[in-house]
């Protein structure tokens, strides 16, 4: 085995017995033993109070383990010195933490110029960096104060990846943001990650957000206490104790269909009618539900066919569901199915056309058919 | 107005003194107070110290404080560096209590992201702490300045060289104008300093005046309360 396999093998980070007391009352961290993969993400959930902030900390020393030793690399952290130690992880937090006094190339360029790399170079950095992490280079030049929230944890992101760091740490970094700013900042997470690889240590109170960013999630229960640490999907599918179970939360079962591809769910024709057509009385239709559709074939909505004869206008169409993208997981053609005014999920190509419809009892049968598939493997491991 | 005219190197004089023993005493409280207010913030015993003491030497009474110097520090009673000396030990005590409010000002979360960041605890504090508590450090600066300017005046009953000069002189001769002028230029160069560290202090801190950015509630709070006290 050469040195690089050797490394490759080997966690990126590891704690080993790790407790951690504050001054003398019960554990925030109990006895944490687990290794963390190098170049995926691992996602450290459970409520507020459950160690998982402090034992994220542990690992660029802003919390000292009362006792136990962490690994990066190989190296236990404590013989390393703290200021060093921290240059070399990333760090994004749940409030930006941007320094309010220094622009926002200068707040990106911070952990450069910290290691002695000139200022030009730094800020020259800096300013690909904006561009990576999806910012208008001209904000370069602003102070944090002026961006919105979202915009102000891109730019934690990018200072945390300023010196190209292995490791990242992320504490509760996009909990501050409405949901839809959340959504698109995970998406764009998974997106630097496919490009990137680094070794990611992302903390959460949202188990939704632990299964979608996480290619392990460990849960943790109060009391510091590793409840569980497996795939995501694993997690929903067989939480290992009752605390997992009502953590993860009465949805777990709607979840897990996240995990399971939707390539098998059969997609159906579907009547389709464009504003022109509507408007026209001698066009008549068969079915009860017609799709509504655009010039390009994108879906508009629904129209009934009770109230056909007197819809001229397309905004009396009845707002269709969420849209079902061919190749998505069970969740979202169950959702679009669910969503939809008409019971039929609407399914769109990657152009955003529909291309027909999926059904809500069809993606049952395959929930049930994976099902049995998975009783008769775990039947044939136990014989 | 015959009187100022003809007298103007007798007040261009006692203008440059006053003001050597108003401003020398402000930048050498700032010096004292910022490193002893960040020591206290590190050590909790060395803060109540300092607080306590800090607020005993306040209560002194600036004629006492003046007369009682020279016999510590072993100078002649007239000299302007015992007004220099005593107006320095109220800026400092002044000045230690807004610091620490200053350095209480600044947000946890840039606290700890510089922390993070791996900034060492020195570099921390002059690159991160110290800019972003001038806002409510200028605040105190503010207050100590136009303090400095009233109270080197007194410094003239025991026959220190300053504008008060114009006061004493003034009233042995019983001639307001004197007295009147005095009082002018006094108001005068507490109304300039002031304007003068209010543009310092908005060339120091471009940040607190862009779009949105703007102070955080607690400092302007915090400078309220320096304000008043």
């Amino acid at each position: 085995m050469t040195h690089a396999e050797q490394a490759s093998g080997r966690p990126m980070i590891e704690f080993r017995d790790v407790t951690k007391t504050y001054d003398g009352g019960r554990p925030a961290v109990d006895g944490l033993s687990m290794e963390i993969d190098r170049g995926r993400i691992t996602v450290f959930v459970g409520p507020s109070g459950c160690g998982k902030t402090t034992s994220l900390r542990m690992i660029n020393r802003m919390v000292e383990p009362t006792s136990g030793q962490i690994l990066l690399d190989g190296q236990d952290v404590s013989r390393q010195k703290a200021a060093e130690l921290r240059r070399s992880m990333g760090y994004v937090m749940q409030s930006s933490g941007l320094l309010p006094h220094r622009s926002v190339l200068d707040n990106i360029a911070t952990v450069p110029r910290l290691n002695g790399v000139p200022k030009t170079e730094a800020r020259r950095r800096a300013q690909e960096l904006l561009d990576v992490v999806g910012l208008a280079s001209e904000l370069g030049r602003r102070y944090p104060g002026q961006l919105s929230g979202g915009q102000q944890q891109r730019v934690g992101v990018a200072r945390a990846l300023a010196a190209d760091p292995p490791v990242l740490l992320m504490d509760e970094p996009f909990s501050a943001v409405d949901p839809v700013v959340r959504a698109e900042l995970q998406e764009e997470l998974l997106r630097l990650q496919r490009d990137l690889a680094k070794t990611i240590v992302f903390v959460t109170h949202d188990i939704d957000e632990a299964t979608i960013l996480g290619d392990r999630v460990a849960v943790f229960a109060v009391g510091g206490r590793l409840a569980q640490y497996a795939a995501p999907e694993e997690i929903l599918r067989a939480p290992v104790d009752d605390f997992v179970a009502g953590f993860v939360g009465r949805d777990r079962g709607f979840r897990h269909l996240s995990f399971q591809e939707g390539d098998g769910v059969a997609i159906h024709p579907v009547e389709t009618i464009d504003a022109e057509s509507l408007a026209d009385p001698t066009v008549s239709v068969r079915s009860p539900w017609t799709l509504l559709v655009d010039a390009e074939g994108r879906p508009h909505g629904w129209i009934p066919q009770a109230t056909r004869g007197n819809i001229t206008r397309q905004a009396q169409a009845v707002p269709g569901g969420s849209l079902y993208t061919r190749g998505d997981s069970l969740r979202r053609a169950l959702d679009a199915a669910l969503s939809s005014p008409s019971g039929l999920g609407v399914a769109v190509d990657d152009d955003g056309r529909a291309v027909g419809v999926v059904r809500a009892a069809e993606v049952f049968e395959l929930i049930e058919a994976a099902r049995l598939d998975r009783g008769r493997a775990q039947h044939d491991t136990a014989v | 107005m015959d009187w100022f005219l003809s007298n103007l190197d007798f007040i261009w004089l006692h203008t440059r003194l006053h003001l050597v023993q108003a401003i020398v005493p402000l930048v050498l409280g700032v010096l004292a107070a910022v490193p002893l207010a960040q020591l206290a913030r590190l050590n909790p015993v060395v803060g109540s110290v300092l607080l306590t003491g800090s607020s005993i030497l306040y209560t002194i009474p600036s004629l006492a404080m003046f007369v009682f110097l020279p016999v510590v520090l072993g100078t002649r009673v007239i000299d302007p560096v015992n007004v220099i000396v005593a107006l320095s030990v109220y800026a400092f005590s002044l000045l230690v209590r807004s610091t620490l409010d200053a350095l209480d000002s600044i947000d946890d979360g840039v606290r700890q992201a510089a922390v993070a960041m791996g900034y060492t605890p020195v570099r921390r504090f002059l690159t991160v702490d110290l800019p972003l508590s001038l806002p409510v450090l200028f605040a105190g600066l503010r207050v100590v300045s136009v303090t400095n300017i009233s109270l080197v005046s007194v410094g003239a009953l025991i026959g220190v060289p300053s504008l008060g000069t114009l006061f004493t002189d003034g009233l042995f001769r019983s001639f307001p104008t004197e007295i009147a002028v005095g009082i002018a230029i006094i108001l005068l160069l507490a109304l300039v300093l002031d304007l003068l560290l209010v543009l310092v202090e908005r060339l120091l801190t471009p940040w607190t005046r862009s779009a949105g950015g703007g102070r955080p509630g607690s400092v302007v709070a915090l400078e309220a309360k320096v304000a008043g006290a």
